[in-house]
């Protein structure tokens, strides 16, 4: 099963024609993802390594029956990218662009949750891969290993260590979720959760949270209620200064609330097994496996 | 980018925000010169540190001599560690009520939030702990926009005073547009004061979101006005993310998340990190060498932690950076390296085949964070 991508996932990638966007379209298709078309307006009927160019998702939608999104548009036309995707009926959109105005980003969460049923995961996200099926980000999937452990983070590098700790135990992952930092993130840590708990492939979840928002505390409160699957989490930040803005727009610590230990009180007041550093991931997974 | 006081009014300028008239002095000799503001007026410090008035950093001025004194005395002070280098000088408003407001973004909501309250001119989250319904909080929805009705809703249910009710919702109303198109993280007016000349935003604390640079020229111009910290300066010139710390293990990382974990672990291994460096996404080999240069300016780093896992970044990359930084150098600390993920066993081949005394190569990261701690000491 995995969650929200698999083997059947017809991906169509904005923003194909850049750098970026094309070495990890053809390095995800590498992988094995359907990988079906790209979009760039004025470059429709092109392709890029026989991947087919449209002017528009629309297209893409229509023509290569695509239904993820993988928008790698450069921040300021991110918004109205995201939202053609939304319109045209794309079920995923993967927003891996970094530097987004917050503002856009609001309005566009705004808009995407009341007028369409689109979900939307970032921005400034690695995107996320269910391992053996599909790839639709940048996380390298070399350290990914198909299995049973569903993992989502809000950081993107911190995200592959804890997934790198897992393969080297040989514990495999189900779907590697990166959320993405940024003030409006699109999927929170409690969808993502939502999604692990419903899916049978997964039997236990890793959780990687950091300093500043309430996104962990919340999650706390959902995984004490909602959550049967046990699960594993670290936040990082614990020795950050407060009040100091560490790179992720969202890494920002605002009075109590925030904190690392803030936050990781409420994971273990949750039931949540709590470790103090990244590298003791795996060894806490593989006792409840 | 958290804004001076000054900087948040020539915003307000731009908007059309009624505000006191004022000057600003960036050096005391302009004093003596200073003319165009009716008396008293008041003097105040502009530093971005709270409680400035408390430790005598706002002063009135009932005369130009009183003007030239409460300068002098206030320009070169010392506020918490910040230094007064620049005054606004504003006159005073004779002040009949005093009020609340701010705009800003509720992450857990998704939402604008607009804060309102009657009591103004103090410590508002003292008021929001204490009387909470004092504190009217109305959410926007980002695509809408603040609804003129629910702002005059929330104009009554904070119990401000109806005899200003249009002047108020005016003010305010401008004060998101500052907010909203102007890319505003923060807009907080406190107070937002009802004078004997009419509504008026007394004080501004505006923060910018720089994300949203290239939309607004201006953005540009005021970040230069402020003074970056001279020990992140060259890292700032070199497009480094660099916070100094107090510790001993100068840190470079990719990514924020995975060196504040780094942070961490030195910590749990009884050591401390010196700074935090994120070299960012898809770092080329310049990046690591400048990054290595900037803690060579830190005479408190007594190791060196370079803690990699390639996604964007290619350690291969960072492995060239290093060398290009070390080849040949007798190195004043040991570095200590692990590389993971994307190309890293080219990345290994280049450090082996480039060999340094004082480097050391570690295969994961709680050991090498235990290595630099060790080595540091």
């Amino acid at each position: 099963m995995a969650i929200l991508i698999d083997e059947n996932t017809r991906v169509v990638v904005q923003g194909l024609t850049g750098r970026e966007g094309q070495f990890h379209a053809l390095r995800n298709r590498d992988y094995g993802t359907n990988i079906v078309a790209g979009t760039r307006p004025g470059k429709g009927g092109e392709n890029i390594e026989s991947i087919p160019i449209f002017n528009t998702v629309e297209e893409a939608v229509k023509e290569e029956g695509a239904n993820v999104a993988m928008t790698f548009v450069p921040p300021a036309f991110a918004k109205e990218a995201v939202l053609e995707a939304a319109f045209a009926g794309c079920e995923l959109i993967v927003c891996i662009t970094e530097g987004i105005p917050a503002k856009d980003e609001a309005e566009m969460y705004d808009i995407i949750k009341k007028e369409t049923n689109s979900k939307l995961l970032g921005p400034n996200c690695p995107g996320l891969i269910s391992p053996g099926k599909s790839n639709v980000g940048i996380m390298p999937h070399e350290i990914t290993k198909q299995g049973n452990v569903g993992v989502v983070s809000r950081s993107g590098t911190l995200t592959y260590q804890a997934v790198h700790e897992l393969t080297q135990l040989e514990i495999g992952q189900s779907t590697c979720i990166g959320i993405g930092g940024d003030p409006v993130p699109g999927m929170s840590f409690i969808d993502v959760l939502e999604e692990y708990e419903k899916d049978d492939e997964t039997s236990s979840i890793v959780m990687i949270g950091e300093i500043g928002g309430s996104a962990e505390e919340e999650a706390a409160d959902f995984i004490k209620n909602n959550i049967s699957k046990p699960v594993v989490s670290y936040i990082a930040g614990v020795t950050a200064p407060p009040g100091k803005k560490m790179g992720h727009a969202g890494a920002i610590v605002s009075g109590n609330k925030g904190t690392a230990l803030a936050k990781m009180d409420a994971l273990k007041d949750a039931g949540v097994n709590v470790v103090s550093n990244p590298t003791k991931i795996g060894n806490a997974i593989k006792k409840v496996i | 980018m958290d804004l001076f006081e000054y900087q948040g009014k020539s915003l307000y300028q731009d908007y059309d925000i009624s505000h006191p008239k004022s000057s600003l002095v960036k050096d005391p000799k302009e004093l003596q010169e200073l003319k165009g503001l009716s008396y008293p007026v008041v003097v105040k410090a502009q530093v971005q540190v709270g409680g400035r008035g408390k430790a005598g950093g706002i002063k009135v001025a009932n005369n130009h001599d009183e003007l030239i004194e409460l300068g002098n005395q206030i320009y070169g002070m010392d506020i918490k560690g910040h230094k007064v280098e620049v005054l606004l000088i504003e006159e005073a408003s004779e002040i009949l009520e005093e009020y609340y407001l701010s705009f800003t973004l509720d992450r857990s909501a998704k939402k604008y939030l607009m804060m309102l309250s009657s009591k103004g001119g103090m410590d508002i989250e003292q008021v929001a702990k204490d009387n909470p319904k004092d504190l009217v909080k109305l959410h926007i929805s980002p695509s809408k926009g603040l609804d003129k009705k629910d702002l005059d809703e929330s104009i009554i249910e904070a119990n401000l005073n109806q005899k200003y009710k249009n002047e108020l919702s005016e003010i305010i109303s401008k004060l998101y547009e500052l907010f909203e198109e102007g890319d505003c993280d923060l807009v907080e007016v406190n107070p937002l004061a009802i004078t004997n000349e009419g509504v008026m935003a007394l004080d501004s604390k505006v923060a910018l979101d720089m994300n949203a640079k290239f939309k607004h020229e201006n953005f540009q111009i005021l970040e230069d006005e402020i003074p970056i910290p001279e020990e992140e300066k060259f890292a700032k010139e070199k497009g480094l993310n660099f916070i100094k710390l107090d510790g001993f293990v100068g840190i470079i990382g990719n990514g924020a998340g995975l060196v504040m974990s780094t942070l961490d672990v030195v910590a749990e291994h009884g050591g401390s990190a010196s700074n935090f460096l994120d070299i960012g996404g898809g770092a080329k080999s310049e990046t690591v060498s400048a990054a290595l240069e900037v803690l060579e300016t830190d005479p408190n780093v007594k190791s060196v932690l370079i803690n990699i896992f390639g996604g964007i970044t290619r350690c291969d990359l960072v492995a060239d950076g290093i060398v290009e930084a070390t080849s040949g150098k007798k190195l004043k600390w040991p570095i200590i390296i692990r590389l993971d993920g994307t190309n890293s066993q080219e990345g290994l081949e280049i450090l082996k085949n480039n060999p340094n005394d004082n480097i050391f190569i570690s295969e994961n990261m709680d050991e090498a964070a235990k290595l630099a701690v060790e080595s540091g000491v």
